[in-house]
């Protein structure tokens, strides 16, 4: 008896020294700061907020462009759509806004946060979806259309507003975190790129006719109408394409290390204004 | 929900008139992914400008034109205050229409 307890004592120590010696090593503030120096120093002349308007703040012509487009945007009519979506009332009579803290008003900037109930990584997409099926509802299609709409919605309301993403000193966080930034620097598909092959080493150079993003404030942006889609994306839809331009099998759409991805990508860019909707080439 | 978003700004003698309208703008040419069936033409034919009685602007559409076209102008003779009617109407008959304040 007394063999078999300490035998299991082994394994949980056995188990748990690992995990904890892993997040130790985690150091998301450490991250923050080497990240924001690694942008700032890599583009000098470069207003820290600019870093949100992506390949515009980068190019330009561009950018000129892009500030003509910005006088009537593409977007508008999504983000009419959102707010109608937002407030339309379910079967129950309940509705979107009801959901979420001051009926999803403004409150973007806070997205995603880790929930410790669920142990995992919520970000508004589906937040989104788990409120519709909570209320019995259908949920949307996790890429464009109506989540797309209520997304932008709930950026255009918050624009301006500071990205302000915590990373609590919980397990479940901090592996989360960590999830994220592997992900991240890991390469992967044929063409063998990670996500920070294009976003961090080569933001500003052209890749055939586009303009690389920087990764510093990328989030910050979602969701995105690009003319090359003819309507409006969400993170779920900009991850799943960016792995299929490297060649890369997607995930589904909010699978786990997306959301960890996005989670980490958010982090990077706390204290930038929220600039989504946005419009990209 | 109007389909229409106009913004006219005037200044000087010139008032620059910019819109964007919703609308599928099928060419009649694509076809569905799942059934393979070709999608009907559903597209704007004429697009119409109205300042004072006077038709300032007109367009003759066809399937050409990208999904949710936008428009750019600018004419003389109008001042701020003045209205400004859009209107279009499509191959199938459907239309709309919208008056805006020049500002």
């Amino acid at each position: 008896m007394l063999r078999k307890i300490f035998i299991a004592l082994a394994i949980i120590v056995g188990t748990a020294q690992p995990l904890l010696a892993d997040n130790a090593k985690v150091d998301p503030k450490a991250d923050f700061k080497a990240f924001r120096e690694y942008f700032l120093n890599k583009f000098p002349n470069l207003k820290p907020n600019d870093f949100v308007n992506g390949p515009y703040s980068m190019d330009v012509g561009l950018r000129k462009q892009w500030l003509a487009i910005e006088e009537f945007p593409p977007y508008q009519f999504a983000i009419d759509r959102g707010k109608t979506l937002m407030n339309k009332k379910f079967k129950n009579g309940k509705s979107l806004a009801d959901c979420f803290p001051n009926k999803g008003v403004g409150i973007r900037q806070n997205y995603p946060y880790f929930d410790k109930k669920q142990g995992k990584v919520v970000t508004l997409e589906l937040a989104v979806n788990q409120c519709l099926e909570k209320n019995g509802e259908k949920p949307f299609k996790y890429t464009k259309a109506k989540m797309a709409a209520v997304f932008a919605y709930m950026s255009d309301t918050s624009r301006g507003k500071p990205m302000n993403i915590k990373v609590p000193n919980d397990p479940g966080a901090l592996a989360a975190y960590k999830k994220g930034e592997e992900y991240f620097y890991t390469r992967r598909g044929q063409f063998n790129f990670a996500c920070a092959s294009c976003h961090v080493q080569l933001p500003g150079k052209h890749l055939r006719t586009e303009v690389l993003a920087p990764a510093l404030g990328i989030m910050n942006a979602m969701p995105i109408y690009r003319s090359k889609w003819g309507g409006l994306g969400t993170v779920s839809r900009r991850l799943t394409s960016c792995n299929k331009q490297v060649r890369a099998a997607p995930l589904k759409p909010q699978d786990e290390l997306y959301r960890d991805v996005e989670y980490y990508l958010s982090y990077m860019g706390n204290g930038l204004p929220i600039s989504g909707p946005s419009s990209r080439p | 929900m109007s389909t229409i978003r106009v913004r006219a700004v005037s200044s000087g003698d010139t008032t620059v008139v910019q819109s964007l309208i919703q609308h599928p703008m099928d060419s009649g040419f694509v076809k569905n992914k799942k059934t393979g069936k070709l999608i009907p033409p559903h597209h704007i034919e004429v697009l119409e400008f109205v300042h004072g009685g006077k038709t300032v602007f007109t367009a003759l559409w066809g399937p050409a034109v990208s999904k949710n076209p936008y428009v750019k102008f600018a004419f003389k003779g109008a001042k701020k205050g003045d209205e400004i009617k859009v209107s279009w109407v499509d191959n199938e008959g459907q239309s709309d229409t919208l008056t805006a304040k020049i500002g």
